[in-house]
């Protein structure tokens, strides 16, 4: 039993690597923390439940992006009858979630997903709520 | 002849059949007619109107559409421009008529054309004609192979071939800017005609030279203009049919 410093050292070394990432976890008080989300002041739901667009907002988004550039449909009736216009910029950033940083990006971030690249043509830069309501689609045309 | 039990229910299936034929025929006309004929988008250009060194058309449509001002020619983004009379006219020479058109700047843009050549090569289909006649491209499907620029006649479309955003002048959120590597034309302002707006060049402009209108209506303002001045388009004999005439 000459050996056992060198063993119980050697030991020690390896559980201290091993289990570094849980203590780094709770050093830095991140592993059981969920995102900061920044969420709307002024709405209390969603264009659908929150348990569905937490998991498939992109499908909805999706089914959004075809519907309004190819069919045409720049009108979406929520689960609660509400009606919407079909923008990411000026109705989901315009007129509830403010900021792609404090909540999409945030969320994102948490989750380990890279920024996905609607934001290449799509402005984060929210208008304001003045130029967010846009006229009644019933106007008159030319 | 006698009528026996079968000529009799012969004959009564016979005129059931074919009164039931002629009202089908009937309502299927009922319902063409109430139906509203799908509009198609037009612009007539009354380009003597045109002030020189005028551009508040291209400068509304670059604000309405994040239009990028890139320098390098080799670069350039272009939706609504000026070209030269002799590239837009190539095959009609001001050589002996109308000389005062030689060098003259006309303006042009996306002709909109009735049987686009540019949708017929797109291998992804991000580009093609709505029932209102507008050419219209998606950029998300859009993977840059630029088809549509070589078939295009008339050389409305640009390409993206740096990241457009350092170079638009001011930035509106209402509209998305588009990412390097897709192709980019008028789109007749969809956007614009969908909440009942004119498009933004035909707005801005201070001597109303570009008239927009229906052109399956015959009292639409581009049909009234057509009616009684002379429209020419660009290059008809390439039977692309372009929505756009210039009034001579």
């Amino acid at each position: 039993m000459r050996d056992r410093f060198l063993i119980f050292c050697g030991l020690f070394l390896f559980l201290a690597l091993f289990t570094y990432p849980v203590w780094h976890g709770i050093a830095a008080h991140t592993s059981t923390r969920g995102p900061e989300l920044k969420l709307p002041a002024n709405q209390t739901s969603c264009v659908a439940p929150l348990s569905y667009m937490r998991s498939a907002h992109m499908q909805l988004l999706i089914e959004w992006r075809d519907g309004a550039v190819r069919e045409h449909h720049l009108r979406y009736t929520a689960y609660d009858g509400k009606s919407y216009k079909v923008s990411l910029t000026n109705t989901c950033l315009g007129q509830c979630h403010g900021s792609k940083q404090q909540f999409c990006d945030r969320c994102h971030q948490y989750a380990g997903i890279s920024t996905p690249y609607c934001w290449d043509c799509h402005q984060d830069v929210a208008p304001s709520a003045a130029n967010a309501t846009v006229a009644s689609a019933a106007g008159r045309h030319p | 002849m006698k009528v026996t039990r079968k000529n009799f229910l012969r004959l009564l299936a016979g005129s059931a059949a074919s009164a039931a034929a002629a009202g089908a025929g009937k309502v299927v006309q009922a319902i063409r007619s109430s139906l509203p004929a799908a509009p198609r988008w037009g612009m007539a250009i009354d380009f003597s109107k045109c002030p020189k060194g005028c551009d508040a058309c291209t400068k509304a449509c670059r604000l309405a559409h994040n239009v990028p001002q890139i320098p390098d020619p080799n670069h350039e983004v272009k939706w609504i421009w000026e070209e030269p009379y002799e590239n837009v006219f190539p095959s009609q020479p001001a050589e002996f008529g109308r000389q005062d058109l030689a060098g003259s700047q006309l303006l042009v843009l996306c002709n909109h054309c009735a049987d686009p050549p540019c949708t017929r090569v797109c291998p992804t289909q991000a580009t093609w004609k709505r029932d209102d006649g507008i050419v219209m491209m998606d950029y998300h499907r859009c993977i840059g192979c630029r088809y549509c620029m070589a078939a295009c006649p008339y050389g409305s479309r640009s390409f993206n071939w740096v990241d457009p955003r350092p170079y638009v002048e001011t930035a509106n959120p209402q509209y998305p800017t588009r990412t390097k590597g897709v192709v980019e034309k008028c789109n007749f302002c969809a956007e614009r005609l969908a909440d009942g707006l004119l498009p933004a060049c035909v707005e801005a402009c201070p001597e109303k030279a570009l008239i927009f209108g229906d052109l399956h209506d015959e009292n639409s303002a581009v049909r009234q203009a057509l009616r009684s001045r002379y429209g020419v388009r660009r290059q008809p004999e390439l039977g692309t049919d372009p929505s756009v005439f210039y009034l001579v």
